[in-house]
């Protein structure tokens, strides 16, 4: 690899120091991240205003996406972009970084915050706003953001934490006894996942002596490959917790059935796709020789997690649990992509990500719907919607064909990718358990369809029986709550009409994730040559 | 040096896993906080023990004298020590305000979000 990467130790250290500012469009790569962190300090000020709280957390979100807009246009045009804090070259400085990957995902994460942050006014209390809904929303999508855009592997593991703690805050909002008990073991097992990415840092760091991912991509390929096949397993442990992979997987439907319906979205939405981002990007990119050995191991994994996950959430009487049964099954085709690891697979993956970001929170906020309707989250005691509410069940069933990747909808191209990944790997287990993904998660969704909006009335009752404790959405449920799941319904359609864009970006992320040399090169731009 | 502090390490590790298998919330809050300091001595560890000198630039010069400790580590570990103390934290209140309203120290007892009577799914429509 011939960039200056390698070459820093022959380096005068006086040079090392950068002189000049740092240009004003690179700041595009720190943007998302100090925008959301400002506006959430901001808005802790103005607790006490519940009148400013919506109108100033949407325009600090629309900021946010507009800088991800133009990063991921900027690197669609020039490629990577990188940014060094604090007058220190690379690998001394905190190097922020963006590639295509990073730049899909920050923009999808934002969108998916916007539209959460209109569907809270729905749900919440005089109390929720008063313990701060929107501040912890901003550092949520602070800490994710700074995750898909770092390029420090500390930094990592400190915005994991941001994420963690404003995920904690969002998940205990309102403290319930039922969110106490999510919360314990949501909290713990979390804890003890990011502990052990700590611990896989602190043994990477012993034997690269180095934190910067450009940087590592170098000299992690000189390790001997015992060490390094540890550390990649510890790191594939943690990440697996983090994405609620099979066998890590408990945490998540013990959890995310337990908050308000906008956390539940915005954590299935997000917080599993960061700990994927962080396998992909810390296995594929930084470590390729680490996971050689357990390629196998992956594959095992992604496989369980495809069956299991809506086999899961066929079980299920709770709607939002089923619902954190399906993420689990889309984790598993992420990790899929991963386990192929070839440019099919990845390229796969990072789109399967991008449409499960979109699908998943779109889910759950129309399970939230349902749920305002039925007053229940028992799918036997609810039905009948169909009669009472065209929107929401033309809406759902869509949701199911999105969901299990059926034609024309976003959720099909990526598989697509994946399943022609598999097949060009002859890797047919893989290709198999994907296809029997879409089948029984199309089962799986289309049971809830049923029983919630096919039959009229409750479980056991006289088909003609209506059911009694159904509502209409009222005015501010339907603005607040009904319109911003259809703007979301909606992109995830048109997006799956013309999937061009993103089948594009994705080849340039898969592109730059299995070669980095651009991505290594934009990081080490200002190094001069010795 | 180094094989002390990594037996001390060991030790950590292994009573933090003892405690975390522990069905007892507070039991499991010792383990956490023992863990934390764990993998601190652990970063500590591996950026290498061999300095006497301090690790500050002389004047008139750009790099630190031979053989002076790695800043890095201790810089790496004050973060760590700061987010594994608030994470702490949290889950001390959590685990107390659990207690207070469940009734419940010992995990099994915490039933609520997964119940164990769970209704089984519809078979019928």
């Amino acid at each position: 690899m011939a960039t200056a990467g390698t070459s820093y130790d022959s380096l005068e250290l006086p040079p090392a120091m950068i002189e000049a500012a740092t240009s004003a469009a690179d700041w595009v790569v720190v943007w998302p991240v100090a925008l959301a962190l400002f506006g959430a300090g901001f808005l802790v000020m103005l607790r006490g205003q519940r009148g400013i709280q919506l109108p100033f957390a949407v325009a600090v979100i629309l900021a946010i996406m507009v800088s991800n807009l133009y990063l991921l246009v900027r690197i669609f045009e020039t490629g990577p972009v990188a940014m060094t804090m604090g007058k220190w070259l690379p690998p001394f400085g905190i190097t922020f970084a963006a590639d295509m990957t990073s730049a899909v995902f920050a923009l999808t994460a934002s969108f998916a915050a916007l539209i959460v942050a209109f569907y809270a006014q729905t749900e919440l209390t005089e109390r929720g706003h008063r313990f701060g809904f929107y501040p912890m929303l901003l550092l949520l999508l602070c800490g994710v953001s700074g995750s898909f855009l770092t390029g420090d592997i500390f930094n990592l593991y400190v915005w994991f934490e941001v994420m963690l703690i404003a995920s904690f805050g969002m998940l205990i909002l309102g403290g319930r006894r039922l969110q106490l008990d999510g919360a314990i073991k949501y909290g713990f097992l979390n804890f003890l996942a990011t502990t052990f990415f700590l611990i896989a840092i602190a043994y990477l760091y012993g034997l690269t002596g180095t934190l910067n991912f450009a940087d590592l991509v170098a000299k992690a390929a000189d390790i001997p490959i015992g060490p390094l096949t540890a550390v990649a397993l510890l790191f594939l442990f943690a990440f697996g917790v983090k994405a609620a992979a099979f066998p890590a997987n408990a945490w998540l439907p013990a959890s995310y059935h337990t908050p308000a319906v906008s956390v539940s979205a915005i954590f299935g939405g997000l917080l599993t796709k960061v700990g994927a981002y962080a396998a992909i990007r810390i296995l594929v990119m930084v470590m390729p020789d680490g996971h050689a050995n357990f390629q196998w191991l992956i594959a095992v994994v992604a496989f369980a997690t495809l069956i299991l996950g809506p086999l899961g959430a066929l079980a299920q009487v709770n709607l939002r649990r089923a619902i954190g049964f399906l993420v689990i099954g889309g984790i598993g085709a992420i990790f899929a992509g991963f386990a192929l690891g070839t440019m099919h697979g990845i390229g796969g993956a990072v789109f399967y990500a991008v449409h499960s970001m979109l699908a998943i929170t779109a889910f759950y906020l129309l399970a939230g719907l349902i749920e305002q309707m039925t007053g229940t989250t028992d799918i036997r005691k609810m039905g009948g919607i169909y009669a009472a509410s065209a929107p929401v069940s033309i809406l759902f069933i869509a949701m199911v064909f999105i969901i299990s990747g059926m034609p024309p909808f976003l959720g099909l191209w990526p598989k697509i990718l994946l399943v022609e990944g598999g097949a060009r790997a002859d890797n047919w287990w893989l290709v198999f358990a994907l296809l029997a993904n879409s089948f029984l998660t199309l089962i799986a969704a289309s049971r809830l369809w049923a029983h919630i909006f096919w039959r009229n009335g409750q479980e056991g009752e006289r088909s003609e029986q209506p059911n009694p404790d159904l509502h209409p959405l009222e005015r501010e449920e339907s603005v607040f709550g009904l319109v911003p799941t259809m703007a979301l319904m909606a992109v995830i359609v048109v997006l799956g009409l013309f999937p061009n864009w993103l089948f594009s970006a994705s080849g340039i992320a898969a592109r730059d994730m299995l070669a980095p040399e651009r991505y290594v090169e934009a990081v080490f731009a200002e190094v001069p040559q010795p | 040096m180094e094989v002390a502090l990594a037996g001390l390490i060991g030790l950590f590790f292994t009573i933090a896993a003892y405690l975390l298998l522990s069905k007892a919330i507070i039991r499991m809050l010792l383990g956490v906080a023992i863990l934390g300091n764990g993998v601190n001595l652990l970063i500590f560890t591996v950026g290498r023990l061999t300095a006497e000198v301090p690790p500050i630039v002389p004047d008139g010069q750009y790099v630190p004298l031979e053989g002076s400790a790695n800043p890095l580590p201790q810089a790496l570990i004050l973060t760590a020590i700061v987010i594994s103390f608030a994470l702490l934290s949290f889950l001390l209140v959590l685990g107390y305000r659990a207690y207070q309203e469940l009734d419940a120290d010992n995990t099994d007892n915490m039933r609520i979000a997964e119940p164990e009577d769970a209704p089984r799914p519809p078979l019928s429509y």
